[in-house]
C-alpha cells in the first residue's frame, strides 16, 4: 500500500521479530513469517525503524500540505502561560509555568506572557510580572470569577486568534486539561498532555514536549511542526517555580471580549469543598500514603499522624480506597491521581504497577513494608523492611524530635 | 434518550511486566481490555437508560479486533455497537481522534448524553472527551463523580475538582467524562453474554463519515511523535533492616534536610 505512512518491505523482512519487541503499542504482528504493521494501532512513533537490522521498515516522508497547517510560522510569536487562579488566588502551578516559560522564551528571544482570566483580579498582575512575565493579558468579567469550561475556552480562543502566540502552556490540572482540550480543537493546535520535560530544538525552534505514557513505563517526545500555537499541559510539581524579583517590569493589557464569548450553557449550581481538611495531594511537597498493609480503616490514623508532623498530604493505594477506608480523592495511581512530590512515603503499599504509575517520578521515595520482595522497594530511595505498626509511629516520634515540634 | 458511550480498547496494564534487565515493557501475551475508566462510563450509561428509557450505543475507533470491546459492552447491557475503523485513521493524535469520533456522532445524529471515561490508561491524555465536545460545540462536564439529576433536556452532575466538588447543570445534548468513584461496573449477565455473541456490530469506514480527508489520521494530526524511549531506571535504593529503634533514626537523619527543604 504505497499510501500507507509506514511500510514493512516484504523483500527485506526476514521475520526476525525484533520490531515486534520494540513496538510500545503492540501494533506489529507476524503474518506468514513476515512482520505486518497494524495501522489502526500504530502511532508512527518510529521506534521500530532503527531496530530493524535489515532496514525493512520505512516511514513515508510526508511533505504534502497538512490540513490546518500554518503557512508562516514566524507570524506566531511569544510564549504564553495560562495563569490558573482559584478564589482570586494565583495557583502555584502558574509559578511553575512562569519558571519554565521564562527559559523557553529566552531561548527563542521572545516575550513571556501570562493570560489571567477572572473577576476583579487586576491587582494580581504585578505578582505575575515579578515572577517573570513580560506582559500580562487580563480579561476581567464577572462570568470569569471561577472556572467555567465554555467562556474560559472561548476567551482563550479569541485571544489566541488575536495575538498568535507560538507556544501556550497550561497546568495539567483538572481545570487545565478540561480547558485546553477545547481550545486546541478550535484553533487547530497540537496539544500534548501532562508534559514532564520541555525544550527548544536548536535547529527548528520547535518545542520538544516529553511526556510519560503507559503509566510512565515509556517516554515520548512530541512536536507540533506545522501548527501554531504549540500547546502543552505541564505536570504539577515537576518544573521549578519562578522566584519573585520585585524589580522586574512588565506591562498589563486589559483585553475586552464580546458578551457572546462569555456565555455558558453549563452552569455551576454550587461548590462543595472537600470535607476532609487535609491538603490537596497534587499540591503537596510531601505525601504519606497508606495501603492494604494498614489492615483496617482506623489504622489510617498512624499515617495521618506522620503526615501531620511532616506537613504532608495523605495518599492511599487503590486497595485502601476500594475497601472504603479513605475517599477516592486520596487515591494515587493509574485510576487515581498522578503525584510528583519531593518526598513520597509509602506505608504498607506493595507497589503494583498501577500505583507506581502515579508516584514513581517523586524525588525521594520511602517504602515501609514487611515483605522484602514487594515491588515498591525497586523504586524506593530508602526502604524499611518490617512491621509498619511499629515503624510508622516511631518515625512520627523521631521526626517530631528532629523537627523540634 | 439515546446515550452514546465512547470507549477504547487498551493493553491491560495489570498484565504488563517490566523486564528487569532491560527496563522495557514486556508486551508479549498482553491482552486487550476496555479502558478501565470507560467501564464506569458504560455502567453509568446503562444506569441512565434504566432510569430514563431509550438506548445505549457504544462506539469505538480502533483496529478490527476492537469489536471485542464493543461485544463486552453489549454483554453488560449496551444495546448496540459501532466500530469506526479504517487505515485512513492511522497515526491519529487526540485532535484527529476526537474529530473522527465527532463525525461518527454526527452520523448517529440523535445522541443525548455522550459519555466517556475521564482518560485512557495507555495515553493518559484526557483530551478526547472535551475534544469531542469542542468539535460538536457541546457543553461538557468533566471528571463527573455522580449524576444527581437527569431528564430529557438537562443533566446535573458533580465534578470532582482538586479541592472539592462542583455541581454543574448542563443542557442535553452534552459530553460527560466520568471518574472511577461514580459507580461499580456490573458483571455481564448470561443473557447479556448471549446477546453479545449474536449482536451485529456496525462497521463504519472513513467514507461513511462524510469527514474531510485532511482531518483524518496522520494528515489531520498536528502533533507528531519524534522519539520513544524508556525512562532511566530508578537506582535500587538503600534498604534498612534491623530493629526499628535502630533503623528509624537512621532514616530520619537521611530525610531530615529534605523534609525541611520541602516545608519551606
Amino acid at each position: 500500500m504505497e499510501n500507507d505512512p509506514i511500510v514493512v518491505m516484504k523483500d527485506k523482512c526476514v521475520g526476525c521479530r525484533l520490531c515486534i519487541k520494540s513496538c510500545p503499542f503492540g501494533a506489529i504482528a507476524m503474518q506468514e513469517k513476515l512482520a505486518v504493521i497494524e495501522l489502526t494501532r500504530c502511532t508512527l512513533c518510529g521506534a521500530c525503524v532503527p531496530v530493524c537490522k535489515f532496514k525493512a521498515i520505512e516511514m513515508r516522508k510526508k511533505d504534502a500540505p497538512v490540513a490546518g497547517a500554518v503557512a508562516d510560522l514566524s507570524a506566531y510569536r511569544d510564549v504564553w502561560i495560562f495563569a490558573e487562579q482559584k478564589d482570586g488566588r494565583i495557583q502555584s502551578i502558574t509559578y511553575e509555568l512562569l519558571g519554565e516559560g521564562r527559559k523557553l522564551a529566552d531561548q527563542l528571544g521572545m516575550s513571556l506572557c501570562a493570560v489571567l482570566l477572572g473577576s476583579g483580579m487586576s491587582d494580581k498582575t504585578a505578582e505575575l510580572v515579578q515572577r517573570g512575565a513580560d506582559r500580562v493579558y487580563v480579561v476581567d468579567a464577572p462570568e470569569l470569577a471561577y472556572f467555567q469550561d465554555e467562556p474560559y475556552a472561548a476567551v482563550l480562543i479569541d485571544l489566541i486568534r488575536r495575538h498568535k502566540p507560538a507556544i501556550m502552556l497550561c497546568g495539567a490540572t483538572t481545570i487545565g486539561r478540561s480547558l485546553v482540550s477545547r481550545v486546541a480543537v478550535n484553533v487547530r493546535a497540537g496539544l500534548t498532555a501532562d508534559c514532564t520535560g520541555l525544550a527548544i530544538d536548536p535547529e527548528t525552534k520547535n518545542l520538544m514536549q516529553t511526556r510519560p505514557a503507559f503509566g510512565g513505563n515509556i517516554m515520548a517526545t512530541i512536536i507540533t511542526p506545522k501548527h501554531r500555537p504549540q500547546m502543552a499541559t505541564v505536570r504539577h510539581k515537576v518544573m521549578k517555580e519562578a522566584l519573585v524579583d520585585a524589580s522586574r517590569k512588565g506591562e498589563t493589557l486589559i483585553e475586552k471580549v464580546a458578551a457572546e464569548v462569555l456565555k455558558s450553557r453549563a452552569q455551576r449550581v454550587k461548590f462543595v469543598p472537600e470535607a476532609e481538611t487535609t491538603m490537596n495531594i497534587a499540591e503537596a511537597n510531601i505525601i504519606v500514603s497508606g495501603g492494604r498493609g494498614l489492615q483496617a480503616p482506623e489504622n489510617f490514623s498512624i499515617v495521618r499522624e506522620l503526615a501531620e508532623v511532616l506537613g504532608a498530604g495523605v495518599g492511599s493505594s487503590r486497595a485502601a480506597v476500594d475497601a472504603g477506608w479513605i475517599p477516592y480523592s486520596h487515591q494515587v495511581g493509574q485510576t487515581g491521581k498522578t503525584v510528583c512530590p519531593k518526598i513520597y512515603i509509602a506505608c504498607g503499599i506493595s507497589g503494583q504497577i498501577q500505583h507506581l504509575a502515579g508516584m514513581s517520578s517523586s524525588d525521594i521515595i520511602v517504602a515501609i513494608n514487611k515483605d522484602p520482595d514487594a515491588p515498591i522497594f525497586r523504586v524506593a530511595t530508602y526502604g524499611l523492611i518490617g512491621d509498619l505498626f511499629k515503624l510508622v509511629p516511631l518515625l512520627t516520634r523521631e521526626f517530631k524530635k528532629a523537627l523540634k515540634k | 434518550m439515546h446515550i452514546v458511550v465512547c470507549i477504547k480498547q487498551v493493553p491491560d496494564t495489570a498484565d504488563v511486566k517490566i523486564d528487569p534487565k532491560t527496563n522495557t515493557l514486556i508486551r508479549e501475551g498482553v491482552v486487550s481490555i476496555i479502558n478501565p475508566f470507560d467501564m464506569y462510563a458504560i455502567e453509568e450509561s446503562i444506569r441512565l437508560k434504566e432510569k430514563l428509557g431509550g438506548k445505549v450505543t457504544a462506539i469505538t475507533m480502533g483496529p478490527p479486533q476492537a469489536e471485542n470491546a464493543l461485544r463486552e459492552a453489549i454483554s453488560m447491557g449496551v444495546d448496540a455497537g459501532i466500530l469506526v475503523s479504517d487505515r485512513a485513521f492511522a497515526g491519529s493524535d487526540t485532535w484527529a481522534t476526537s474529530y473522527t469520533l465527532a463525525m461518527a456522532l454526527k452520523k448517529i445524529g440523535d445522541y443525548g448524553v455522550i459519555m466517556c471515561g475521564k482518560q485512557a490508561s495507555d495515553g493518559d491524555t484526557a483530551q478526547v472527551g472535551p475534544g469531542i465536545a469542542a468539535h460538536l460545540d457541546l457543553p461538557q462536564i468533566t471528571y463527573v463523580r455522580k449524576i444527581e439529576e437527569i431528564s430529557a433536556d438537562h443533566v446535573v452532575g458533580e465534578r470532582l475538582l482538586e479541592e472539592g466538588t462542583e455541581v454543574i447543570r448542563a443542557p442535553v445534548p452534552c459530553v460527560l467524562t466520568v471518574v472511577k468513584e461514580i459507580n461499580e461496573p456490573r458483571l455481564p449477565s448470561l443473557k447479556g453474554k448471549l446477546a453479545a455473541k449474536k449482536a451485529q456490530i456496525t462497521h463504519w469506514k472513513a467514507d461513511d463519515l462524510k469527514a474531510e480527508k485532511g482531518n483524518l489520521g496522520l494528515d489531520g494530526s498536528p502533533t507528531k511523535v519524534v522519539k520513544i524511549f524508556t525512562p532511566p531506571a530508578r537506582q535500587g535504593g538503600q534498604i534498612f533492616k534491623g530493629e526499628p529503634e535502630e533503623i528509624v533514626p537512621q532514616l530520619v537523619e537521611k530525610l531530615k534536610d529534605a523534609v525541611i527543604a520541602a516545608a519551606s
